[in-house]
């Protein structure tokens, strides 16, 4: 690896668990020069390399109402265009969170989240399934995160060690 | 009732940690940066193979030396990371950890009054350990104004005809310190010169960030000279699982065996099975871990270079050893203060010998939140203490 490369991959991993790190700080703790941070952190925003910063919340926690689904979709690829297409006309769904193109028994697993369990079978029934393309649907509700993202919600870890050892 | 407690013993003088140890856990919620210990668990697939070990109903005895797959395993190791041959599960004996390796090895080569060269500030077990093997520590004082690291000079002072081992602590605990290559080359003089065997414990060599940790072991006529310490608890975040080993010649690690197998059997069986895990398939946490620290290395050393705070600048380990001489307070006093004041806990100096004196041992086995909150309470102390001077 090249040395920007090199740092590239150095801030990626520090960022993608700690979107709110400090410049300064980091650039401290990977012992190279602020700026150089800052104007590689710049140029992958542009190259979409990094896509955006967001917060990883635990909305049960919250008296928010939300439902999140997995929904495994069996679709017919079209001629010159595979998956792209009718991907696209899914993603474009407010509701629609994630969509990923999978391998295995179904096509693209779409992630979404609604208010109510009805809200989500709304969805998938008239939205989904209404599709042209989508031959059919499986539709996984999540009853509790555990993980997410590299990150553990469901327990707290507290350090156990002795105070002080040699 | 007469005396029940042997002369050596009760001469023994109780560990300095120990004491502080003590009045720190009197404290209620005081932030410790006192743990020598990686703040890391022990990556779940090596847990993982652990549980499955008992599972299997794997709770038997291994051979005295240990599990003979992971014997080969550590020969591989050493060879991948450090450049040196064992040939043989003959040059390998698994202990409960490199404190045994330690204590049985010095009790394998040792003759009353025979001489050990011990480097200070290190860890706290070397002259304990020559002593009760019948042996007499002699102290090389390392200094700061050479990053802690052994000279020639430094060793050749001390050298009597009655001196037969070098101890080695690198990277060393407390203060970080690590010997490259060169000085490694000049002191290997001293040892070629004087006969000296070395009991290099590298306990800390994966965790060296200046290059590529260098074993004595690995320099010419060393390994037939050298007992090589080394151990699963800092590179794997294991330290629970009590795991070490000892590598070198065959006529030393069978005696250190024929102790071990009278004394301590064999080491336990599920860490073996654990370690051999670790050793396939771990080099990937090490780097992590190794990252880690790295960062948490640099973030100190500046934070101290911007408060003032005198530190030379360690490459191994996970300790820094700052300076506090300009305060005119003993390591002890002033660690009692910053507790007492702060509910920050550091390790006087003078826990790893009396040359520790003026300076603090401070892990950086903690989450970078932690070290800023402690650092934070640091300065304000560091701040008033000057403000008062």
């Amino acid at each position: 690896m090249d040395e920007i490369t090199e740092l590239r991959m150095k801030i990626l991993k520090a960022i993608e668990h700690e979107g709110r790190v400090d410049l300064k700080e980091l650039a401290i703790r990977l012992g190279v020069d602020e700026t150089d941070v800052a104007n590689e952190m710049a140029d992958m925003e542009k190259e979409g390399i990094i896509c955006g910063y967001q917060t990883l919340i635990d909305w049960d926690k919250t008296d928010a109402q939300i439902v999140t689904a997995l929904i495994e979709v069996r679709v017919t690829p079209q001629r010159g265009q595979g998956f792209d297409v009718i991907a696209e006309r899914i993603y474009k769904y407010a509701e629609v969170d994630s969509v990923y193109l999978i391998s295995g028994g179904f096509d693209l697993m779409v992630i979404m989240e609604g208010r109510t369990l009805k809200e989500v079978s709304t969805f998938v029934t008239d939205k989904l399934s209404a599709l042209d393309s989508v031959l059919s649907c499986a539709t996984h509700f999540i009853l509790r995160k555990y993980k997410v993202n590299g990150t553990i919600l469901a327990k707290r870890y507290e350090d156990e060690r002795m105070l002080i050892t040699p | 009732m007469r005396e029940p407690i042997a002369k050596k013993v009760s001469e023994m003088k109780p560990s300095g940690i120990r004491k502080f140890f003590d009045i720190v856990s009197e404290m209620k919620d005081a932030i410790s940066l006192g743990v020598g210990e990686p703040d890391f668990d022990t990556p779940w697939h090596i847990r993982d193979e652990g549980i499955y070990s008992l599972e299997k109903g794997r709770t038997f005895y291994t051979s005295n030396s240990g599990l003979k797959e992971l014997r080969h395993e550590i020969c591989e190791y050493i060879r991948r990371h450090y450049n040196v041959n064992y040939t043989g599960e003959k040059d390998v004996l698994i202990t409960v950890g490199g404190s045994e390796a330690i204590d049985i090895g010095l009790r394998a080569v040792l003759d009353p009054g025979d001489e050990v060269v011990i480097p200070q500030p290190s860890y706290v077990s070397y002259e304990p350990c020559t002593i009760m093997a019948g042996g007499v520590p002699v102290i090389v004082e390392l200094k700061e104004e050479n990053e802690f690291r052994l000279t020639a000079d430094d060793l050749e002072k001390v050298i009597t005809p009655r001196t037969k081992v070098l101890i080695l602590p690198f990277p060393n605990n407390p203060t970080g310190a690590i010997m490259e290559r060169s000085d490694l080359e000049s002191i290997r003089e001293v040892i070629l010169k004087h006969d000296l065997l070395v009991m290099s414990d590298e306990i800390y060599s994966e965790l060296s960030y200046k290059g590529d940790h260098v074993t004595i072991a690995s320099l010419p006529d060393m390994q037939e000279r050298t007992i090589l310490i080394n151990g699963f608890s800092k590179a794997f975040a294991m330290t629970g699982w009590r795991l070490g080993y000892a590598l070198g010649p065959q006529r030393i690690i069978e005696q250190m065996t024929k102790i071990h197998q009278y004394c301590i059997m064999c080491a336990p069986t599920n860490s073996q099975y654990a370690a051999l895990e670790a050793l396939r398939h771990g080099d990937q946490d090490v780097a992590q871990m190794k990252e880690a620290y790295n960062e948490r290395r640099r973030f100190l050393m500046h934070e101290f270079h911007r408060i003032g705070l005198k530190c030379f600048e360690p490459y191994g380990a996970f300790y820094v050893f700052p300076s506090i001489k300009e305060f005119g307070m003993t390591s002890d006093e002033f660690a009692v203060k910053l507790l007492e004041a702060k509910k920050v806990a550091v390790v006087p100096g003078t826990a790893f010998g009396s040359c520790g004196e003026g300076f603090l041992r401070i892990s950086y086995a903690y989450s970078i939140e932690n070290l800023k909150i402690a650092l934070e309470r640091i300065e304000e102390f560091i701040m008033e203490l000057r403000g008062r001077a």
